[in-house]
């Protein structure tokens, strides 16, 4: 499989010399090379926020790097880590327990924009020197190399299933990988959804973990039973193997629907900004990252609420008199997410899809999604691969119009409404298009 | 082996069209079902319909028996863990190797192309017998190949230039008695200037994306096979099918196979 990796990342260095001892932050104690590669890593990112070649969360990471291949160690020393991965909601969820960390009154480190392989994470941890605590999104194939370079206190894995699959490792050799890192992940508490089966035979290994019924939406990756092979059964109390003896692992917090159930038995009401039942799971398995620093499920709801927006995602803006919503939905998964939270019919739904290098060249995911649940309501299509959702939509007999962008929805939705799907360049795009305010 | 050369001009129905509706059978959509490979089963299923024809489709996981009387077998592709436990089961149970032998059409895509041969390469590129039902041999090759692929069928089979996506890192050879699917103009394929496999009414190719979508004749040359000849689609039905191929035939730079 093709390695996606950051121009610079030095990823066999950090793994490469697990002897090297390692001082304790702050900055102050930090060895000579480690603080002038992170100085001269933020007046990088400082300049590439200047020139407006993006926001600087990479730029300075990828040049300290070079400067010191051990820089996202030597940064991550003396602080507690949390790791936050899986396929979809690491952004969403990363936000969500910054946020609920709030609570503890010191300042949080993290890589709030998505930058999540070795060099967004170093040049988060530089740009907050300070922060005792850090909680960082991490790509899914660098989790092992990030586990073993920060130490994480916290790994809160969310979900497997495929994603941009000409670029991303296949999803059982990624659990594979997780079970070897995590197997020997000492001081360290996974936080794992128990309802992904992939999720729980990598996190099965770990010697702390605690479960979170968080629930799984998507089960066309997890048919089989990821020890043995075997077909999984599923019912309501939620999966076993026909064969083995694997089985969903008894979970310390449940999501019910709209409540949950925390690891006292208290039940709680999931009320968030945000929509959707995904984001509820996110939010559960907030709760738990949190309770392991001492934040109760109580007081990091409160602050959960808070959070509206994450990145652009479910941002609402006005174009020419209608209300605009943005979603952001990468691959099967994320796309029935993106469903559940449409307005109801009759509103109108824009979907986008390009087929970029962040997005994956290949489109034959379209045809793992049902869109069948879109008929009874105007359905627009745009985006470079547009005609691939025109064929897709045809062939689940959804009536579609096709348009070259957005403002040619918006020009012909009558109710002032608009729902826009979009994987992540055709985002980007539109974002662009719309003003940085979305 | 599958049974006999290619039909004549295609048009020797296993299964003449009447009262029984056509049966797709989709085997193994738990364990190969990586490309979106429901999209094969979908367009099959629509241009059937379109002629009138009723379809039945039968989606067979890897915990049941492969029924033997299906008219069009589709396997699709998959991670190597998966695919050598389909490989296991589907020679215990046996149903489509014998279905295969009875003349049916079966349709297989990338790990689904490979397992259809005697024998391919599992995780660490070790050999895993296949079912034996086309004479090839797919073994690990030194890269992966993906990205976009066109290839020109073999004339015989009457199908214009197939467009697809691959994404393997296998290579796979044929014996006697099998003839390359199509000849690369740009990509990887077979790893030796071919792409896929076809003997009598079973065909095995690495393109997804998915293949069917992009490239209805094939779709047709299948549905010929089991149902006899068909009438084109009223051009309304390809417009979209159409603009989507021409797009993905001029998006791709011949010749640098």
């Amino acid at each position: 499989m093709t390695g996606h990796r950051p121009a610079g990342g030095r990823h066999a260095a950090v793994r490469g010399r697990p002897g090297r001892r390692i001082a304790s932050s702050p900055m102050g104690k930090l060895p000579l090379r480690a603080r002038l590669a992170t100085t001269i890593g933020g007046a990088a990112g400082r300049m590439s926020r200047l020139a407006g070649r993006g926001d600087g969360s990479v730029i300075g990471g990828v040049i300290g790097l070079r400067v010191e291949p051990d820089l996202l160690a030597l940064l991550a020393a003396g602080r507690r880590v949390v790791l936050v991965t899986g396929t979809n909601g690491k952004t969403t969820t990363t936000r969500l327990i910054t946020a609920a960390l709030g609570a503890l009154g010191q300042e949080v480190a993290s890589n709030a924009f998505g930058a999540n392989m070795e060099a967004g994470l170093t040049a988060a941890l530089g740009q907050a020197p300070d922060a005792p605590l850090a909680v960082l999104e991490t790509d899914e194939k660098y989790l092992p190399t990030v586990l073993a370079a920060t130490r994480a206190r916290v790994v809160a894995l969310l979900n497997l299933s495929r994603d941009q699959m000409d670029r991303a490792a296949e999803i059982w050799m990624v659990a594979r990988r997780w079970r070897e890192a995590l197997a020997s992940a000492t001081n360290c508490t996974v936080v794992a959804n128990a309802d992904d089966p992939l999720i729980a035979w990598a996190a099965a290994a770990a010697p702390d973990v605690i479960w979170v019924a968080a629930g799984q939406r998507w089960h066309e990756d997890s048919w089989c039973c990821p020890q043995c092979g075997s077909h999984l059964s599923r019912d309501e109390l939620g999966w076993r193997c026909g064969e083995c003896e694997f089985t969903r692992p008894p979970a310390r917090w449940v999501l019910d629907g709209s409540s949950v159930i925390d690891s006292a038995g208290r039940v709680h009401e999931v009320s968030l900004s945000l929509p959707g039942q995904a984001n509820r799971s996110n939010a559960v398995i907030a709760l738990a990252v949190s309770e392991v620093f001492g934040v109760e499920p109580a007081q990091a709801l409160a602050r959960l609420r808070d959070v509206a927006s994450v990145a652009g995602r479910y941002t609402q803006v006005e174009r020419h008199g209608r209300q605009v919503r943005l979603l952001l939905a990468k691959n099967p998964a994320g796309w029935l997410e993106a469903f559940d939270v449409l307005d109801e019919p009759p509103v109108p739904v824009l979907l986008s899809v390009n087929a970029r290098e962040p997005d994956g060249r290949d489109t034959s995911w379209l045809w793992d999604v049902d869109y069948r649940v879109l008929r009874g309501r105007p359905v627009f299509v745009t985006g470079e691969r547009r005609l691939d959702l025109a064929v897709r939509l045809e062939a689940d007999l959804v009536p579609f119009e096709l348009v070259e962008g957005v403002d040619e929805a918006v020009d012909q939705v009558s109710g002032g409404r608009l729902d826009v799907i979009a994987n992540y360049t055709a985002f980007q795009q539109i974002r662009v298009l719309l003003g940085r305010a979305a | 082996m599958a049974a006999g050369p290619p039909p004549a001009g295609g048009t020797h129905p296993r299964n003449p069209p009447g009262p029984g509706a056509l049966r797709l059978v989709w085997v193994y959509p738990d364990l190969l079902s990586t490309y979106g490979d429901r999209g094969n089963l979908l367009v099959l299923e629509r241009r059937a319909r379109l002629r009138g024809l009723d379809v039945e489709s039968v989606l067979v996981n890897a915990n049941q028996p492969v029924p033997r009387q299906g008219d069009i077998y589709l396997m699709g592709g998959g991670e190597d863990l998966p695919q050598i436990l389909a490989a296991r089961r589907l020679r215990a149970d046996g149903g489509l190797a014998a279905a295969a032998q009875d003349g049916a059409v079966v349709f297989a895509v990338c790990a689904g192309y490979q397992l259809l041969g005697t024998e391919f390469g599992g995780e660490e590129g070790q050999p895993v017998p296949g079912l034996e039902i086309l004479n090839i041999s797919s073994g690990r090759g030194q890269r992966r190949g993906v990205g976009e692929i066109l290839a020109d069928v073999s004339p015989i089979l009457g199908v214009p230039r197939l467009t697809g996506f691959e994404n393997h890192q296998g290579v796979t050879r044929l014996g006697p008695g099998v003839t390359p699917l199509a000849k690369v103009v740009t990509g990887v394929g077979n790893g030796d200037g071919t792409e896929g496999a076809c003997a009598g009414r079973v065909i095995g190719t690495y393109l997804h994306g998915p293949v069917l979508v992009r490239n209805p004749g094939l779709a047709d040359l299948l549905l010929t096979w089991a149902a006899g000849p068909l009438p084109p689609l009223p051009t309304g039905d390809e417009e979209w099918t159409q603009r989507l191929r021409e797009q993905r035939l001029a998006a791709v730079p011949a010749g640098s196979a």
